[in-house]
């Protein structure tokens, strides 16, 4: 490892991947990857379900199938990459100090940072979930590496509580290694998970799925012994007598993905409250010039290929910053409006030409709607839809034409059609 | 045999059998769980409390100032992480500033210094996100924030390295007196014997007073309820913020912990069998008054939550004597709150004075009260930490990313005094697995490095001691 590099991009999952072999295409040679665990490839190593990169390679691959390809166009271009090495700390001035066994703690200095740490599952403390806390409780990340990575099996007989895909693959991968899946329990009357998922992984095995329940009691002092499920208002609390008796060994939690922004945090870059994430401009970048972040540390996202697409976007921008320097920017915000949890990029510069695409989450279930972005009153982009879910990111594209005629804020909205 | 035998792994037992080391005595901890500090102080607030609390006279007041004065120096020699980030006492209404003038003469008379009434304009510059109903409060600038488990995890083990023996999963069962000592016997049928025996056996010290033919002791359980906040709302506030006490109780506090997490709680609910589960009403308690308390809480940075049970007697007070109808059998019963500020106190007032009254103390010139820096890697300079990764490479290496914890110190856990067993002693003594992925990330790679280094299998390797095993099988 050398002491200076032009891009230094934290995280060897797909994002980084995908945004250094962009970086690399775009003119910069000079680039680093750190990534903490001994391979590359992020969370997709414990990934070994089917069904991924069917938008972009049209065709279903597993986990570590889809990170190869990224890892191989690494490798060809002979990007350095430095793993079991971890960052401990990120400063606005784009020093990353690291961790290694064999160099110590050492400090790199970059021209250009690209974030993509990723994120991390919420854990059953987040949820203040009532009861003892013994053995047998996970969330579906840790299960899913016990089972894929380490061959083992964490319980026999389980219950899990989200029905996110994390948790729907979770109940199929448990059931076909021998354990009993008692009960899929969602707090919102709809699964989050894709509906391939709740036919393949519950149907197909006969695994109920409670929806409007969630788990309102772990029992068990050493061992999980057994849970109380609960029905719940529309307000998500627990309505009484309602309450559900199950004997199992096992709780599995697959309650959402925190983006993970500590060095974020630590160099002073701007958070968003609504996606836990940095607030980007089109090209990713942070309110501090030439740091720029892009895959699951940025948004929560649902499908890795949109984690590729984000990748090469800011990874052409970290190029072009390290080539050009910073630019005079032009700024529009871009905000939520009715029924939409957040919007992102946050910020458009209108310097900076061509078109952007938003991306963005409705906050409920709506059938029959229409999404609009507004500027100025006016409507500049509109899109019906059959039906919205949180679950599923939502777009909408502004071309460049339509971004050269407008200068007052952007609002997203979504109504129910009449 | 023993010159002196103490019952009960906490923060009290703990501090003592340190204490005992000080002098040449052969001394034996014994603990019914499977680590030490699996008790009360395991999970309480971790205030190391002013002392204006406590009625005049008593004996809490009296250990409660004279332990928070002693705590830099203990602390400091073993390396704990303490710090007097101050108390203040918030009212909400007129009544409630009289009562603050009660508390501050009451502090007085117990001998607590720099007490002070402060403005509503004071109160908010000091804690930014007060709620705008609170009136004023009282300041007591030598209230301090201490990590509970850290302190008696480090007070064992420095009695450990210096002579004291520990003996875990060690149920006290039975207690015969005959002519020179007392035997003791766990349920797993193993004894012990003993000159003197020290009761902090904490919620069990009735029953370990009534084994020993003591039937003077009542002991009953109070929990108390908490949540826990992420290190990222750690500047949320920087005092410890109480109630005004009233009739109604004493609601619950806001602070800081000394790791930098936001703490809110503890209920008070009156229990028959202590159990230390949370529950749904608790919970939202806690919510509720720390809504009161302070202005927007960061509730979704919530990491978990969790519940202690204090030990309280008929009494009202601590109880810290010898027995009255078992010569040699001392009491340290009925410790709690501020048991965990009055510990070093009362440590040395046992072993002075009790201990004292009948065995002859002799001083170990051997004795040393430090424990080695390794212990504490992320707090060193980075030269520091490079000379111990050039010596051992496993320091290089982060396991917990949370908490920035190495390989280095996991292992060092495992292997220093009192080891660490499972995956929540490591936790305790590491913090690995405490941050706001609560082990998500690192808990298989712990698992694993403890089965290595205690030769089991993954399969053994439990979360809290026999009966906890963390996987149940293989996959097909
Ligand atoms: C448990 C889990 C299961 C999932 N299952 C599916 C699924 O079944 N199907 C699907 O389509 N999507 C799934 N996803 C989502 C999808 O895999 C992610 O969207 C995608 O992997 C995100 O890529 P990323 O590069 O942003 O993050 P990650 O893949 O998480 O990569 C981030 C990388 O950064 C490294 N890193 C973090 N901090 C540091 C640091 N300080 N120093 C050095 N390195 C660091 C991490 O070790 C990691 O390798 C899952 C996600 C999770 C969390
Ligand atoms: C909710 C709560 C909040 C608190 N907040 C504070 C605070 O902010 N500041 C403060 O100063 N104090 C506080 N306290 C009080 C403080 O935690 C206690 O006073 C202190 O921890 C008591 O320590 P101990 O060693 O007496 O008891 P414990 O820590 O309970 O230790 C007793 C030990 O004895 C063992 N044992 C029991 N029976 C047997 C047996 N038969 N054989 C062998 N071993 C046995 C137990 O397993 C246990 O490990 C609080 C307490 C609670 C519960």
């Amino acid at each position: 490892m050398k002491k200076n590099y032009d891009i230094v991009i934290i995280g060897g999952g797909p994002a980084g991947l995908a945004a250094a072999v962009a970086a690399y295409d775009n003119g910069v040679k000079d680039i680093l990857i750190l990534e903490r665990e001994e391979r590359l490839g992020g969370i997709l190593n414990q990934c070994i379900h089917n069904g991924f990169g069917l938008t972009r390679f049209k065709e279903s691959l597993s986990g570590p199938e889809y990170a190869a390809r990224f890892i191989d166009e690494v490798q060809k271009r002979q990007i350095e990459v430095c793993t079991q090495t971890t960052v401990l700390a990120l400063s606005k001035e784009k020093q990353v100090t690291v961790i290694n066994s064999a160099q110590g703690v050492f400090t790199v200095q970059a021209k250009s940072v690209v974030l993509a740490m990723g994120c991390r599952e919420r854990s059953r403390g987040a949820l203040n979930v009532a009861g003892s806390r013994p053995a047998g409780i996970y969330s579906a990340g840790t299960a899913q590496k016990y089972v894929n990575i380490k061959g083992y099996l964490p319980g026999k007989r389980v219950v899990i509580l989200g029905s996110g895909d994390i948790g729907l693959i979770m109940a199929r991968r448990m059931t076909l290694e021998g354990a009993k899946v008692l009960a899929v329990c969602e707090i919102m009357p709809y699964s989050s998970g894709l509906k391939r998922n709740i036919a393949q992984c519950l149907d197909d095995f006969g695994i109920p799925l409670y929806l409007s329940h969630t788990i309102t009691k772990i029992e068990g002092e050493k061992r999980v012994t057994g849970v109380v499920v609960s029905k719940v208002d529309e307000n998500k609390r627990p309505i009484a007598g309602t309450e559900m008796h199950f004997d199992c060994d096992t709780v599995l939690f697959s309650v959402g993905l925190i983006p993970e922004n500590e060095l974020t945090k630590m160099a002073g870059i701007e958070l968003s409250p609504k996606t836990r994430g940095a607030v980007v401009y089109q090209n990713r970048e942070t309110d501090t010039d030439g740091v720029f972040a892009c895959g699951n540390v940025l948004q929560v996202h649902d499908l890795v290929d949109f984690v590729s697409e984000e990748a090469e976007i800011a990874g052409k921008a970290a190029a072009q910053y390290v080539l050009n320097g910073a630019k005079v920017r032009e700024e529009i915000s871009v905000n939520t409006g009715n029924n939409i949890s957040y919007v992102l990029p946050q910020k458009i510069d209108r310097n900076a030409g061509g078109q952007v695409k938003l991306f963005f989450r409705v906050t409920n279930t709506f059938k029959n709607c229409t999404i609009t972005a507004t500027s100025g009153g006016e409507v500049i982009a509109k899109r019906k839809k059959r039906i919205a879910v949180p679950g599923e990111m939502e777009t909408l594209l502004l071309t460049e034409k339509t971004l050269a005629g407008i200068n007052d804020e952007i609002v997203v909205s979504l109504e129910v059609d009449e | 045999m023993f010159d002196v035998i103490v019952i009960g792994g906490g923060v009290v037992g703990g501090l003592i059998l340190r204490e005992l080391t000080k002098y040449h005595l052969n001394v034996c901890l014994l603990e019914k769980a499977s680590d030490v500090s699996m008790g009360a102080s395991k999970a309480n607030s971790g205030i190391v409390h002013a002392g204006f609390d406590a009625t005049p006279n008593s004996n809490k007041a009296k250990f409660n100032v004279l332990g928070n004065e002693m705590m830099e120096k203990v602390t400091g020699e073993l390396g704990v992480k303490f710090r007097r980030n101050g108390s203040l006492v918030v009212a909400f209404s007129a009544e409630e500033i009289e009562t603050l003038k009660e508390l501050k003469a009451r502090g007085e008379q117990n001998g607590v210094s720099g007490l002070e009434i402060i403005s509503q304009e004071r109160l908010r510059e000091m804690e930014k996100n007060i709620s705008d109903e609170a009136l004023g409060a009282l300041y007591a600038p030598t209230g301090g924030i201490v990590c509970p488990y850290e302190l008696t995890i480090a007070a064992i083990g420095n009695a450990m390295d210096n002579g004291a023996k520990l003996e875990t999963e060690f149920e006290v069962v039975k207690i015969v007196k005959n002519e020179e000592c007392f035997v003791l016997s766990s349920s797993k049928g193993k004894t012990i014997e003993g000159k003197i025996v020290i009761n902090a056996a904490g919620l069990q010290s009735g029953k370990i007073a009534a084994l020993a033919g003591d039937s003077g002791i009542e002991i009953k359980g109070r929990k108390g309820e908490y949540i826990l906040l992420d290190r990222e709302s750690g500047d949320f506030v920087s005092h410890t913020l109480f109630f005004t006490p009233t009739k109604l109780g004493k609601g619950i506090l806001v602070t800081q912990t000394e790791d930098g997490n936001i703490l809110l709680g503890p209920t008070a609910e009156e229990l028959e069998n202590a159990g230390t589960d949370t529950s749904a009403q608790g919970l939202a308690f806690v919510i509720e008054k720390a809504r009161k308390m302070c202005k927007n809480p960061p509730l979704f940075n919530t990491i978990t939550s969790f519940a202690g049970v204090r030990a309280y007697s008929s009494k009202g007070d601590f109880i810290i004597e010898e027995s009255k109808t078992v010569k040699g059998l001392i009491h340290c019963a009925g410790i709690e709150s501020p048991g965990l500020t009055a510990a070093p106190a009362i440590a040395k007032f046992v072993v002075e004075t009790l201990v004292g009254g009948s065995l002859r103390l002799i001083k170990n010139e051997n004795f040393n009260g430090a424990r080695t820096p390794d212990y504490f890697f992320k707090n060193l300079s980075t030269e520091e930490k490079n000379a111990i990764i050039a010596r051992d490479p496993s320091y290089g290496k982060i396991v917990c990313r949370c908490e920035q914890i190495t390989e280095g110190e996991i292992l060092r856990a495992i292997r220093a005094n009192p080891p660490a067993r499972d995956i929540d002693g490591v936790k305790r003594r590491t913090r690995s697995g405490m941050g706001r992925c609560q082990g998500g990330f690192c808990q298989p790679y712990i698992a694993e490095l403890i089965a290595k280094e205690r030769g089991v299998s993954l399969e053994q390797v439990t979360k809290c001691g026999d009966g906890s095993e963390l996987i149940m099988g293989v996959t097909k």
